[in-house]
């Protein structure tokens, strides 16, 4: 592999406090050097970074990539595709594909078939039970030996208390967080926020309670058992209020909040859009809010897309019965910078934190810094460049955004992992 | 959408402006002497294709728009589409392909999904009527309530109309608030909180938690009807005791300052929501409310197809309509 310069880019890495105009010197898999005026080996590739930013490979915590089970609607490869073209450097696939991720074959197949497809990397999540039927703890040891990096029976919630009491505990043993998907089932069964737009629109809602029974459940067992709870998706006010409480009692807890969840509310169901039917849906201005307030402040410590691929006619039926979800790995970062950065919601370090270096640390994964001597995944993006985001032009293999037709700010230069180019803008 | 016609769809009346809903009123007018004839029958929409599709049973709603369009001489088909929900959501896609391929002048539809309606509206070019859609809307229904009302009160702005019961799971509930509101009627609404929907306020509605407090409220109750289901769902502990704390009873209407206009969407539960005697007796409005439904979804075809509110009096009264 060539050594690659980056020269004179932004280089943006909150691992190190970094913000500065640098050269980026990547050599044998590994950050070399960062700094002005880095000698150039005779071999290397230097590419002119002027004008772009330069940062710590993004890395999602919440994938669907659908493989085993509907390779027509996202397989590892294309998920993986994808994910390098919206600039993630790693994935984290959930585990309810069919059959399930609950074993160490299974995790075996994900970590094959990432590695085959030589894009971003794609770190496998494990089921908490078997077949994610809530009821049997599966074998987090055989798990993790095999790649996994955490637990979750994600698409759906772990209803039964004492299961998600044992396996925070359990998962101690491996040092592995426990992901949850926190809605009450007893509460559910809706298919959007319950509120004023769903009166409207006469679809059955899904109460914030749902979340945040689930939020208030976990926290407690966290205590309980000094283990370390995930929690999915946030989506409310009230969620984020009681994981505050909770981080200022010591609590082990991290907690992720989508793009979609930060910029849209129900009020996108209007029309009875069934791009903006997810779960846990979109809530309302206020929920919004509190989010971006959490997200800001350290609270909500990531985000993450919940990508969510469907057939392209999955979506074309009633609201009632369309599928819950939205892909999100081709225009986070956009919409990040867009919505965040560029109101003065977010700087431009603490975005590049919440979707590198954080996601590291609390999946406890490889990236995340661009210090050197650590591996070189890293993000190239230009940050003013403005596009329109057109589905037709998704990596992934399918087309469900609620984001068709936006103007963003923010385009993918390069994504480069363990000092590989997996994406360059213009080279397909 | 101009004020004189109501564009391509009726999907609700949340959409409709208040001269769009008084035009449907003044419309059905002259076609309520229609039915009265003895040959019931105009040639207004003749050679015109409309397709009943209903994927929920509906007997009454179903026959009154089958006698509207009848009178008004089109061509109807009755496509009755009850199957699952995985087959409906793929009925519905390849229905609307196919009734355009067929080049169908109009559709009715009545669907257990909110929204069908609109998604059918969307990817077709013929008109569509939602004859009920989930719990989103049934503006024919309420059309038909506020046609009643006309003409028992000789006006809509001012009254006070309370509509009572199942408000959570009634699209006959949401049709009436917007079409009351829009023609400056006060509404409130009383029920058990528990079939209540969540800022059902917020649409500017006044909520009564007892139904005494409502009937000394109210110059109009408009009794919905209870789903026998929500029960073994849980939204009420059982119909003994629905009917003992929100039945509409005689005893309950006597306490009532003045007499109260007393409105059904049909089928009643005698005995659940309303007393037999309350149904039957001298307040009660509901037979004269079939008898407007025939006549106000007869106009509502009659604009949706093009034709001209001031020629619908000449259409009833000649045999020929300038089209
Ligand atoms: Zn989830």
């Amino acid at each position: 592999m060539r050594p690659l310069l980056l020269r004179s880019g932004r280089v943006v890495d909150p691992s190190q406090g970094l913000d500065e105009i640098s050269d980026l010197l990547i050599r044998e898999g590994k950050v070399a050097g960062i700094g002005r005026g880095l000698g150039v080996p005779d071999d290397a590739e230097v590419v002119d970074a002027s004008g772009w930013v330069v940062s710590p490979g993004l890395i999602d915590l919440h994938v669907h990539l659908r493989e085993p089970g509907q390779e027509d609607v996202e397989t590892i490869a294309s998920g993986a595709r994808a994910a390098a073209a919206g600039g993630f450097t790693a994935v984290c696939a959930m585990p309810n594909t069919d059959p399930v991720t609950d074993n160490q074959a299974a995790v075996g197949f994900i970590v094959k078939q990432a590695q085959a497809a030589g894009a971003a990397r794609v770190y496998p999540i494990g089921a908490i039970s078997l077949g994610q039927r809530g009821v049997q703890l599966a074998e987090f040891g055989e798990l993790v030996s095999a790649g996994a990096v955490a637990v979750s029976d994600d698409g759906r919630p772990v209803a039964s208390s004492h299961l998600m009491r044992m396996a925070l505990s359990y998962a101690q043993t491996f040092g592995i967080p426990v992901a949850d998907h926190c809605e009450d089932p007893t509460l559910s069964g809706g298919v959007m926020h319950e509120g004023l737009v769903s009166t409207r629109l006469g679809l059955r809602g899904i109460p914030s309670a749902a979340e945040e029974i689930m939020v208030a459940r976990d926290l407690l067992l966290a205590e309980l058992t000094r283990g370390h709870i995930h929690l999915c998706h946030m989506s409310t006010k009230g969620s984020v209020d009681l994981i505050r409480r909770a981080k200022d009692k010591g609590i082990k807890v991290t907690a992720e909040v989508t793009p979609h969840h930060l910029i849209l509310t129900d009020e996108a169901c209007l029309g009875y859009n069934t791009h903006a039917k997810m779960n846990p849906p979109l809530r309302t201005a206020a929920d919004v809010e509190a989010l971006r307030e959490a997200l800001k402040d350290g609270t909500v410590d990531v985000i993450a897309t919940d990508h969510a691929p469907h057939h392209y006619d999955a979506k074309e039926r009633e609201f009632d019965d369309a599928p819950f979800g939205v892909i999100g790995l081709e225009t986070a970062l956009a919409l990040g910078i867009t919505q965040l950065v560029r109101p003065g919601i977010l700087t431009l370090a603490e975005l590049i934190d919440r979707m590198s270096c954080a996601p590291a640390k609390v999946f406890n994964l490889p990236g995340g810094t661009l210090r050197p001597g650590t591996v070189a995944d890293v993000t190239v993006f230009d940050p003013e460049a403005r596009w329109k985001v057109d589905p037709e032009r998704f990596y992934s293999k399918s087309r469900n955004t609620p984001f068709a037709g936006w103007e963003v700010f923010g385009k993918v230069v390069m994504t480069i992992v363990g000092g590989r180019v997996v994406f360059r803008s213009g080279a397909d | 959408m101009s004020e004189r016609s109501l564009g391509k769809d009726l999907l609700g009346l949340e959409s409709l402006t208040a001269e769009q809903i008084t035009l449907i009123l003044d419309t059905a007018e002259p076609f309520k002497e229609v039915s009265e004839r003895p040959i019931k029958k105009v040639p207004t929409l003749r050679g015109k294709t409309i397709v009943n599709l209903f994927f929920e049973a509906s007997t009454r709603t179903r026959i009154s728009f089958e006698f509207a369009e009848k009178r008004l001489s089109a061509d109807t088909v009755n496509v009755a589409a009850l199957g699952s929900s995985v087959q409906k959501g793929e009925t519905l896609v390849d229905t609307a392909r196919n009734l355009e391929a067929m080049r169908i002048d109009m559709v009715v539809i009545r669907h257990p999904s909110s929204g069908a309606a609109q998604f059918l509206a969307e990817r077709i070019r013929s008109n569509v009527v939602n004859a009920g859609d989930g719990t989103h809307e049934h503006p024919t229904q309420a059309l038909l309530d506020l046609l009643t009302l006309r003409d028992k009160f000789g006006r809509i702005a001012g009254l006070k109309v309370c509509i009572c019961g199942d408000v959570l799971h009634s699209r006959v509930a949401r049709s009436n608030i917007w079409g009351l509101l829009k023609l400056g009627a006060e509404v409130a609404v009383c029920g058990p909180p528990s079939l209540m929907p969540l800022g059902i306020e917020e649409l500017g509605v006044t909520v009564f938690r007892r139904i005494e407090d409502a009937i000394q409220w109210a110059d109009v109750l408009n009794v919905l009807r209870l789903q026998l289901e929500r029960m073994h769902a849980g939204f009420i502990p059982s119909l003994r005791e629905y009917y003992r704390v929100f039945g509409v009873t005689v005893e309950r209407l006597e306490r009532a300052p003045k007499d109260l206009v007393i409105l059904h969407p049909g089928p009643m539960n005698r005995g659940v929501e309303i007393d037999s005697r309350v149904a039957d007796g001298p307040h009660s409005v509901i037979l004269h409310q079939v008898t407007n439904g025939v006549a106000v979804r007869m106009a509502v075809l009659y604009l949706l197809a093009g034709g001209r509110p001031e020629l619908a009096e000449a259409a009833k009264g000649k045999g020929e309509v300038a089209e």
